[in-house]
């Protein structure tokens, strides 16, 4: 009885302790969440979609900000999605168990938690300081390169679950091994491999310090990849430091936008990979 | 023609479909398969029993060269499937897996609808028009007795049919490319009763057309459905023989202690 007692005692407790860290984790990110919300759809208005960032003081919207993010998270994850997918097959199907395998998958989970500034500074360093000018195509570059270490680790990861009782039995049918991985394997794990990339887009949308020292910033409309140009990011962090009250509830509407999109696409990835489950 | 073959053997009528000759089988340095010689009828059914670890399933997984997806397996000596020495480095593995059909102790249904799962595999081998390979896909499931079941629901998933369903699926998909072996790997060993039943009675439909070896567990189920059994312990092939025979009168102890449940 008394032995009971105790074990029903530390459970308690450790019940306890476990569901405190689960309402501290909780409780600061429902502050930032209802923070975002209350100062971001007071900020939101319909100008926002149709006008340029303004100088302050006068009237404007971020309509070259939300451009300028959709075009480098768009082509940075059209760049980095075959490289990451190629790569994450050839260590699951190929090389993993080469050296040359384990070392890129070791590199590769390096890369996956090396800071976004040092990517920013690697760009900055061998393109931008050599071109001598910031650039869209510079902050496609700096992205790209976040998005494949995810997409090789998801990829590379998902392939490893694909049973090898289903490799086996699609070989034994006498299939190449190219058709083996494109029509089965690839096929088996596609909802995971696709949550990946859902996933680093995410990430993405929200990086600030990459795009600093690579497509810096642009106060107007531009489509031209050579040239600066603004994300919501940067233009976030721009106007929320400046001392002007304007700029400051666009930068609410600038995190209220992105958290959105984040949110949308968090909850994209886990429908999709529920479905395909 | 060798020591381990006791029994009566083949009637005039049976000819030898794949023969094992001074066969041997490495997993890196572990020997587990020690100079096998044994001797595959054409159209029959030939069971591999014994008990776990004995090398069934080693031996079956040689026919088709399934070893090969694995560097540090290896065989050596000769296995002759009609003659030619498919383990000759010359031999195109995607044609011999193509005469050699396999299916495995889980049903591996492939993420793609019915349909496809049986056009997959023909559409390796040959070139067929659309109806052509409607035809080949009814005809597929017709013999895996499956057809009822799933011709109104054939642009389905594969995954989404029970266990038993997926299994005769795999047996379909396997068939549906015309092999002349198909090997079975313990296929009803996750399968219920009723399944397995269907499973059984298919076999003894199938032989008809193709030769078939299989791997069993079950006893019952190698005295009901085989024609041939061989018994297996440690690597070595101990006893082979018309199947009534080694289930009734064995001529080595070991057999008989393995089949009356005395060891294994």
């Amino acid at each position: 009885m008394d032995l009971r007692r105790r074990r029903k005692l530390i459970n308690f407790v450790a019940l306890l302790l476990s569901m405190l860290a689960v309402a501290f984790g909780l409780f600061w990110l429902f502050w930032i969440l209802i923070d975002v919300f209350q100062l971001g759809v007071s900020a939101i208005q319909w100008s926002l979609f149709t006008q340029m960032t303004p100088p302050p003081g006068s009237e404007g919207g971020l309509l070259n900000a939300i451009a300028g993010s959709l075009i480098q998270v768009g082509l940075a994850t059209l760049i980095g999605t075959p490289f990451g997918v190629l790569a994450g097959v050839y260590l699951a199907e190929y090389g993993g168990h080469t050296w040359l395998g384990k070392t890129t998958l070791f590199i590769n989970d390096i890369l996956l938690s090396a800071p976004s500034i040092v990517i920013g500074l690697f760009v900055y360093a061998v393109y931008v300081s050599q071109v001598k000018h910031f650039s869209a195509l510079a902050g496609v570059f700096a992205l790209a390169l976040l998005v494949i270490p995810v997409v090789i680790r998801t990829t590379e990861n998902m392939l490893v679950l694909v049973p090898d009782s289903l490799r086996e039995a699609v070989f034994a049918l006498g299939t190449p091994k190219w058709k083996v991985i494109t029509k089965v394997t690839l096929r088996a794990s596609m909802a995971g491999i696709v949550t990946g990339i859902l996933l680093a887009v995410a990430r993405i949308s929200g990086e600030t310090a990459p795009l600093l020292f690579t497509s810096l910033s642009n106060q107007f409309w531009t489509l031209d990849l050579d040239k600066p140009m603004a994300t919501l990011p940067v233009t976030i962090f721009k106007f929320a430091m400046s001392p002007f009250a304007d700029w400051q509830r666009m930068a609410w509407a600038g995190v209220f936008l992105i958290t959105l999109g984040v949110l949308g696409l968090n909850i994209l990835a886990r429908v999709f990979f529920r479905q395909k489950r | 023609m060798n020591e381990t073959m006791t029994n009566d053997l083949p009637a005039a009528a049976l000819t030898t479909q794949i023969s094992f000759r001074n066969f041997n089988f490495y997993y890196g340095k572990y020997h587990a398969l020690k100079t096998i010689n044994l001797d595959i009828f054409r159209t029959q059914v030939t069971a591999f029993i014994g008990p776990s670890g004995c090398g069934k399933s080693t031996l079956l997984r040689t026919m088709n060269r399934m070893y090969d997806l694995y560097p540090d397996q290896r065989a050596e000596g000769s296995l002759l499937l009609d003659g030619m020495d498919i383990l000759d480095k010359s031999v195109d593995i995607n044609l011999l897996r193509a005469r050699v059909g396999m299916v495995f102790q889980k049903p591996t249904p492939f993420p793609m609808s019915i349909y496809d799962n049986i056009a997959f595999g023909v559409n390796l081998q040959e070139r067929l028009s659309r109806g052509q390979m409607e035809d080949r896909v009814e005809w597929a499931l017709k013999k895996a007795a499956l057809w009822d079941e799933v011709k109104n629901i054939l642009n389905q998933s594969g995954m989404s049919l029970s266990g038993g369903q997926q299994q005769r699926l795999c047996i379909a998909r396997g068939i549906a490319v015309k092999p002349e072996v198909l090997l079975l790997d313990e296929p009803t060993s996750a399968l219920d009763p009723i399944s397995t039943m269907r499973i059984e009675e298919l076999i003894a439909e199938l032989k008809a057309e193709f030769t078939i070896v299989i791997v069993t567990h079950n006893m019952q189920q190698a005295a009901r459905r085989s024609d041939y059994t061989a018994y297996m312990y440690l690597g070595e092939l101990v006893e082979y023989g018309v199947t009534d025979q080694i289930f009734i009168k064995p001529q080595k102890k070991q057999t008989e202690d393995y089949i009356t449940g005395r060891f294994g």
